[in-house]
């Protein structure tokens, strides 16, 4: 039973190591700054997400204790990712690109990263 | 009394189960202090929260966070194989803006996160009126047929969850 418990954490582990390395070989890979954004936000999730589940099941199994804190991790990864992308993104922005590089937004102002309309309403975000 | 000290009853009970996880066990000094956290923090942040969303939807929550990690799983399957297999000239991207009919930042902060975590896309910017969501996708063919699904699979489960 633990053995069968062990190869299932560990094929688990395996597969978790394998998407983190495709994430940053996707790094490397990607040719633009926003393609390469992709690889880590996603290919790598997979990669933290199963490496939290097997230490979650490890320890309370051959240890005998719980521990709270893998579900912690995945709380603020899950937080964290969406916004760091975010701002990498907007980053990229400012400094790389220009208004030229984006589609319209097709209404009387501009994304707001571009947007320097001084008497525009009041911006809601 | 009770609803000066806990201006937001739902952070402040978040603000304790994940300060009791963090210390990893239950002790009574530990829930002492997570007390005092979730009467400080709410008091010192309701300045950011100036009309909050009740959050009522608790089951169709439940069932759109289920949904969502079932498509991160899908998204990075699908991430892993475009890197591995699609030569690099091939991969298109393209810029696909999404207009939104939400209302309350909450959801369109959690649209935007929600869209960062799935299927080759990530929310990058939005229109300064708050309106239109900026999307950079990874390998868009079909860049309207991306729009029509976020708007059919997020925003509208969103759309019925706040508003």
């Amino acid at each position: 039973m633990d053995l069968a418990i062990e190869a299932i954490l560990s094929a688990l582990l395996v597969i978790g190591g394998i998407f983190a390395v495709i994430g940053s070989y996707g790094l490397l890979k990607l040719r633009q700054t926003m393609q390469r954004l992709h690889a880590p936000t996603k290919a790598s999730t997979i990669g933290v997400g199963t490496t939290l589940i097997v230490s979650m099941i490890y320890f309370p199994v051959f240890e005998g204790q719980f521990s709270w804190q893998e579900l912690l991790i995945t709380l603020f990864l899950f937080l964290t990712a969406p916004i760091t992308a975010n701002f990498i993104a907007k980053a990229q922005m400012h400094s790389r690109m220009t208004r030229d590089d984006l589609p319209p937004t097709g209404l009387g102002n501009d994304w707001a990263t571009f947007d320097e309309d001084e008497n525009a309403p009041p911006t809601r975000r | 009394m009770l609803k000066r000290l806990f201006p937001h009853p739902v952070l402040s009970v978040l603000l304790v189960i994940v300060w009791l996880m963090l210390v990893n066990g239950f002790k009574i000094g530990s829930l002492v202090m997570a007390l005092i956290l979730a009467i400080v923090i709410p008091i010192l942040t309701a300045p950011y929260w100036p009309n909050r969303p009740p959050l009522r939807q608790i089951p169709a929550f439940t069932r759109y966070l289920l949904l969502v990690m079932w498509d991160i799983l899908v998204a990075n399957i699908q991430v892993a194989k475009i890197i591995l297999f699609m030569p690099a000239d091939r991969i298109q991207s393209a810029w696909i803006p999404v207009p939104i009919d939400l209302k309350s930042p909450e959801a369109i902060t959690l649209l935007a996160g929600t869209i960062t975590m799935t299927p080759g896309t990530l929310t990058a910017d939005m229109s300064a009126c708050g309106t239109v969501l900026l999307i950079h996708s990874l390998h868009a063919p079909d860049p309207d047929a991306i729009r029509d699904d976020i708007k059919a699979r997020y925003e509208t489960r969103l759309k019925r969850i706040f508003e």
